[in-house]
């Protein structure tokens, strides 16, 4: 028989529990992703130098595989005297990576909002962090949630490249399983559905998000 | 001097003064050398075909352009520049930001924050600004909502109001930040000519009731008219010709002043 449903109900539970590593490094990677997206796109917009200097790290990481900015971290960073832990180095990799595509969605989010919302608080007198906190941003946020919610299921399914340096994801376990026991058909297959089922869920999480914002936008 | 002498001096000295100012797009003169006194609770409407520089010297008194050349004066004493040892340098944002506080402007396109309903338009900045509590700025807003006819709208985001309704919530939240002086730019271009009334009763309103230096750019020659103390008729980046609004229209001197108001009268 191909399918083994003793052997299946024997893993469940390993790779529950790797599912759990896998949604940890997916939730702390995208709120790295979230929030240096910003801090990037704020420092592109900021002026023609440090707009350039951001322009080439963020061209720099998006042109280059995520797996070598994995490696680079957990193996090359030690010549550096850094040192990190797999799943730390893992976590910062998707967060720098997911980081470079998010500050180019917020920029475009915030080029969107008209110019005149920036002259009325001029006029108001608002200071540039009441500005941009209180007015700018919850006007460039809700256009671009949808792309923002692209990018965490990518970022999802991308934690795979995780096994690569032995962080215990679901794929590594799942290999791990396969190895020892030399039936890779059950563990491949449930990651698998593991991350489909994730994934749909997670894009219609996404889309209930959209749906409340553009219901708050059209008041 | 003292504060006490420097406040006695004060009504003496216009509201705004625009001292050789100029501004420049590139090779493109948009103000040259502009000279401008408007006195405290003057009401100066500007006129001029399109491109005379008219908004522009709005947008500069409410520090959304910089100036090329010269000094805008503010309650007596500079915005644009500031002194430091005896000279005048360009203003820090600190000063900027105190001199501009006294300045308030309302929009063509109204500008309101979409994502604020009209109570929340007008207490932002009184409360993150002025560090005003949010009853204290609930309360002024509610009174200038219902100032403007809109205490019923409140609740209502922009999207909810017309585009008469937005413009007057505009003109609440610009007073809620109590300015000296108000800006209008064109404040009834963007609006259905049956709404264009509502706004104008507003502000005819706000002239009558309160002592507010105004500014007004406009193509309402019937409002300048029976509004202002004084039209500015602008061409060219120059002021051409100006005077209390029977002379001005009744009978303008400069060509060019005659040639444009044949041509708004022509076109109705």
């Amino acid at each position: 028989m191909i399918w083994d449903w003793d052997y299946t109900f024997e893993i469940l539970p390993v790779l529950a529990q790797a599912a759990i590593v896998t949604i940890e490094a997916t939730a702390i990677g995208f709120v790295i992703a979230l929030v240096l997206g910003l801090f990037l796109a704020i420092l592109r917009m900021s002026g023609p130098k440090t707009g350039w200097c951001v322009s080439v790290f963020i061209e720099c990481i998006r042109s280059t595989p995520l797996l070598i900015q994995i490696f680079f971290l957990y193996f090359v960073f030690p010549s550096f005297g850094i040192t990190l832990d797999a799943f730390v180095a893992g976590v910062i990799a998707l967060g720098l990576h997911y980081g470079c595509y998010c500050a180019e969605v917020y920029r475009a989010g915030l080029e969107g909002v008209h110019r005149g919302q920036w002259e009325a608080c001029t006029a108001l007198n608002l200071s540039s962090l009441t500005t941009f906190k209180n007015i700018i941003l919850p006007q460039a946020i809700p256009p671009i949630v949808p792309v923002l919610g692209n990018y965490l299921v990518a970022l999802f399914k991308e934690t795979p490249l995780l096994s690569a340096i032995a962080v215990m994801e679901m794929m590594q376990t799942a290999k791990i399983l396969g190895s020892e026991t030399f039936r890779y058909t059950e563990p491949i297959t449930l990651v698998g559905i593991a991350f489909l089922i994730m994934s749909l869920v997670s894009a219609a999480l996404i889309r209930i998000v959209e749906r409340r914002l553009n219901l708050r936008s059209a008041k | 001097m003292t504060m006490a002498a420097a406040e006695q001096l004060a009504p003496q000295q216009p509201m705004v003064r625009f001292e050789n100012v100029s501004k420049r797009y590139g090779n493109l003169v948009v103000l040259d050398d502009l000279n401008l006194e408007v006195s405290r609770g003057e009401k100066v409407a500007i006129i001029g075909p399109s491109g005379s520089g008219k908004t522009t010297v709005l947008r500069m008194l409410m520090t959304l352009e910089r100036i090329d050349g010269g000094v805008i004066w503010v309650d007596g004493e500079p915005m644009t520049h500031m002194m430091q040892g005896g000279q005048m340098v360009p203003a820090a944002q600190k000063h900027l930001r105190r001199v501009r506080s006294k300045i308030g402007m309302v929009f063509q396109h109204f500008n309101l924050f979409p994502h604020m309903t009209a109570l929340q338009n007008c207490i932002e900045a009184p409360i993150t600004v002025l560090k005003m509590s949010r009853k204290e700025a609930e309360a002024r807003a509610t009174e200038l909502l219902g100032m403007v006819g809109l205490a019923d709208k409140k609740g209502h985001y922009p999207a909810q109001l017309s585009g008469g309704q937005q413009q007057r919530v505009a003109i609440a939240r610009a007073l809620a930040m109590r300015p000296k002086v108000m800006l209008f730019d064109e404040v009834t271009s963007a609006l259905d000519p049956e709404l264009v009334g509502e706004v104008l009763h507003v502000i005819r309103q706000l002239g009558a009731e309160h002592d507010l230096t105004m500014l007004m750019v406009t193509h309402q020659m019937g409002f300048a008219k029976e509004f202002a103390d004084r039209v500015c008729f602008f061409y060219q980046g120059k002021i051409a010709e100006q005077g209390a609004p029977q002379e001005l229209f009744g009978a303008p001197k400069n060509d060019r002043t005659k040639q444009f108001l044949r041509a708004v009268l022509e076109s109705g």
